[in-house]
C-alpha cells in the first residue's frame, strides 16, 4: 500500500471518530456503502465465537434509524465522548478491499464534569471505495470493556 | 421457604419506616441505601432461596466449567467426568483465595487447583492433594490428624430445571418446581419458553450504579413500558403488547405477558395522549428488517417477563431469548448479565432474526436501555430522607392476576414477599 493510501484511510478513521466526538451523528451514516456491517461486539463473545453483538446493523438504514432514536426516543443521561486512536495496521488488501485495524479508548464524560474510560476496543475494517471516496463495508467494535456502564446509546 | 437467621443479627439494623405489615404500596427509600440491609439480604433473600447460576448449555461437556455468582457470593459451576453438574464456593479451602479464576471453561481432567499453594479439587469441590502433604525431607507436612475429607470446598445445592442450573445454600428449600410455586403460571412460562434443548448465542453485560432492588421492581412493572421506553411509539410502530396481563402465581413470582392482538383504536389514542407529555411522532424506520420476526410459539404471545425471586428475569420479547440474571455488587450498584438463547434445532433464518433482534434488547437495546438510566435517577436521588416513602398504588393496594398492564401489583407482590423474607 503506498504512503497515500495509508493517509487516506487513517484519514477516513479519524475524521470518523472526530464525527462522534462532535456530535455530528447525522453524519455518521455516511461513512458507511449503502449494504454495510455495523457490529458493536464483546470481546467475551468475539473470543468464543458467539454470534451476539449489542448493535447490530446490516445497511445504511439501521444506522440512520439508531440515530433518529438516540435523538428522539431513547432516554439517556446527557454525555460525551473522545475517541483516542491508535495508528492503524493494514492487514489485508485484495482487489477494491483493504483491511485495517485500529485500537481505540472512547472516554465518557457526563455533565457532572467527571470523565471516565467507558469502552476500549479494535476496530476491524473492510474499506472500499465508491465515487472516489473510501467508506466503511463493514465495521467490527470489538470491546475488551464489555462490563457496559449504564448503557449503550452513541455509537462506537 | 424458611430464611430467617440468628434474630440478633438484626440488632444493628436502622428501623426504616415501612408501612403496617401487609400493606406493600409503599417502602421506605432507606431500604435502596443500607448497608445492614444489604449484608442481610445476602443471608435471607439470596442464600436461601433458588438463583440462576447458569444455563446447561453454557457447560455442556464433561469438564466444562462457568464462574459466576450467588447473590454476591463467588461459585463455580461445574460438570465433572461423569456428567453430572456440581456448584461450589470459589474460596479455597485453605487460605480462602479464588480457586477458578476463569468466566469459563474446560478442565479436561476435572481438577481445579488453587494457585497460592496448590491445594487441588475435584468437579465436586473435595479435596484431592496437597501439596508437601508429608512435608519435605521429613520436615513440615500436615499434622496426622489432617483428614482430606474436612477441608473441600463450601457446596452449594444445585438443580437443572429444564436447562436452567440454578442454585442455593439452602438444603431444606423445596425443588425448584416447587419453589415456582408448582403447577401454575410461573412454572407454564417457565416450561414454555425452556420447551427443548437450547444454544447459547452470546452475553452482554451492564453495571448499573443502583441498588439491585430497585430493578428488581422495574422486571415487575408494566406500567412504565410505554411511558419510558418510547422507540415504538416514536416510529408510530402501535405495540400489540400493550394487550396483556399480568400473573403472580403463588406470589413469590410474577409473569408480565402480552399477546399479538391488535390494540383498538380506542386504547391507541389513550396510549398515545397519556405518553404524549415526553413523545414525539412522525418518524418512521428506514429499515424494517429490525422488526422481521418469525411466530415460533401456537399461543400467540409475544412478550414474557418472568422475574423469579429474587434474582432472575427469564424473557421472550418477539423472538429475543435471554436470561438476565441480578448480581448485586454493594448497596448501589448491581450488575446485569444478559445471556441470550436460542433453541438447538433454530434454522439459520431464525438465528439471523434472534441476532438482530438483540438491537432491541440489552445494554443497547433499542426498547430497554432506559432501565439502567432509570434505576440510576433513582438512586442518585434518595440519598437522604431514608424514611421518605414511594407511591405503588397504580391499580390499588393490593396484588393479584390482573388481566391488564397498567398495574404495579407485582411490584406490590415482591415487597410483601422481600419482607417477609428479611422479616422486616
Amino acid at each position: 500500500m503506498s504512503y497515500e493510501s495509508l493517509l487516506e484511510v487513517t484519514d477516513l478513521i479519524n475524521e470518523y471518530v472526530a464525527c462522534i466526538d462532535d456530535d455530528d451523528l447525522e453524519r455518521w451514516p455516511d461513512f458507511f456503502t449503502e449494504q454495510c456491517i455495523y457490529r458493536v461486539i464483546p470481546r467475551e463473545n468475539a473470543d468464543a465465537g458467539l454470534p451476539v453483538a449489542v448493535m447490530y446493523c446490516d445497511s445504511r438504514g439501521m444506522l440512520q434509524d439508531r440515530i433518529v432514536a438516540l435523538r428522539n426516543a431513547n432516554i439517556y443521561a446527557p454525555h460525551f465522548y473522545r475517541h483516542l486512536v491508535s495508528n492503524t495496521r493494514i492487514v489485508g488488501e485484495s482487489g477494491d478491499e483493504i483491511k485495517a485495524q485500529t485500537n481505540y479508548a472512547v472516554f465518557q464524560t457526563l455533565l457532572d464534569g467527571e470523565t471516565k474510560v467507558y469502552n476500549v476496543g479494535k476496530y476491524e475494517d473492510t474499506i472500499v471505495r465508491v465515487d472516489g471516496k473510501l467508506r466503511f463495508k463493514e465495521k467490527l467494535c470489538i470491546f475488551d470493556t464489555y462490563r457496559i456502564q449504564t448503557l449503550m446509546v452513541t455509537p462506537i | 421457604m424458611d430464611a430467617k437467621t440468628d434474630p440478633s443479627a438484626i440488632s444493628h439494623l436502622p428501623d426504616l419506616a415501612w408501612p403496617p405489615a401487609g400493606v406493600s404500596d409503599s417502602v421506605p427509600f432507606g431500604v435502596f441505601t443500607d448497608q445492614a440491609t444489604y449484608d442481610l439480604e445476602q443471608e435471607r433473600v439470596f442464600r436461601p432461596t433458588w438463583n440462576y447460576l447458569a444455563l446447561e448449555a453454557e457447560i455442556p461437556n464433561a469438564g466444562d466449567y462457568k464462574s459466576t455468582f450467588l447473590g454476591d457470593t463467588p461459585v463455580v459451576v461445574t460438570r465433572d467426568t461423569e456428567g453430572e453438574i456440581h456448584a461450589w464456593v470459589n474460596r479455597c479451602a485453605h487460605r480462602g483465595a479464588m480457586v477458578c479464576r476463569e468466566n469459563q471453561g474446560n478442565n479436561a481432567d476435572g481438577t481445579y487447583t488453587c494457585v497460592y499453594h496448590q491445594w487441588a479439587f475435584d468437579a465436586k469441590g473435595d479435596l484431592i492433594g496437597v501439596p508437601f502433604r508429608r512435608g519435605l525431607g521429613g520436615k513440615g507436612g500436615y499434622p496426622k490428624d489432617f483428614d482430606m475429607k474436612e477441608h473441600g470446598l463450601q457446596k452449594v445445592r444445585v438443580e437443572n430445571y429444564h436447562g436452567l442450573i440454578f442454585g442455593t445454600f439452602n438444603e431444606d428449600l423445596v425443588d425448584v418446581e416447587g419453589f415456582l410455586g408448582g403447577e401454575g403460571d410461573v412454572s407454564y412460562h417457565m416450561k414454555r419458553i425452556l420447551n427443548r434443548p437450547l444454544k447459547v448465542l452470546g452475553h452482554t453485560r451492564q453495571f448499573v450504579d443502583s441498588n439491585w432492588k430497585i430493578y428488581a421492581e422495574n422486571t415487575k412493572d408494566p406500567y412504565h413500558a410505554s411511558l419510558l421506553h418510547l422507540f415504538h411509539m416514536t416510529f408510530g410502530l402501535y405495540r400489540s403488547s400493550q394487550v396483556g396481563g399480568v400473573s403472580l402465581g403463588d406470589e413469590w413470582h410474577s409473569v408480565l405477558f402480552a399477546s399479538a392482538g391488535e390494540e383498538d383504536e380506542s386504547t391507541k389514542k389513550e396510549n398515545k395522549e397519556n405518553a404524549s407529555r415526553t413523545y414525539q411522532e412522525g418518524y418512521t424506520l428506514a429499515d424494517m428488517s429490525l422488526l422481521a420476526g418469525r411466530k415460533e410459539y401456537d399461543d400467540g404471545v409475544t412478550l414474557v417477563i418472568l422475574s423469579i425471586m429474587p434474582s432472575l428475569v427469564v424473557q421472550q420479547i418477539q423472538n429475543t431469548l435471554a436470561v438476565r440474571q441480578i448480581l448485586p455488587k454493594g448497596v448501589d450498584q448491581f450488575e446485569l448479565v444478559w445471556t441470550y438463547f436460542g433453541y438447538d434445532d433454530d434454522d439459520a433464518e431464525m438465528d439471523a432474526i434472534r441476532e438482530k433482534q438483540v438491537n432491541l434488547i440489552g445494554p443497547a437495546g433499542l426498547i430497554s436501555m432506559e432501565d439502567g438510566e432509570a434505576c440510576e435517577l433513582v438512586q442518585n436521588a434518595i440519598i437522604r430522607d431514608r424514611d421518605a416513602r414511594s407511591c405503588i398504588q397504580m391499580s390499588g393496594h393490593d396484588f393479584k392476576d390482573e388481566p391488564h398492564l397498567v398495574t404495579e401489583g407485582p411490584v406490590r407482590s415482591f415487597w410483601n414477599r422481600y419482607r417477609l423474607l428479611m422479616d422486616f
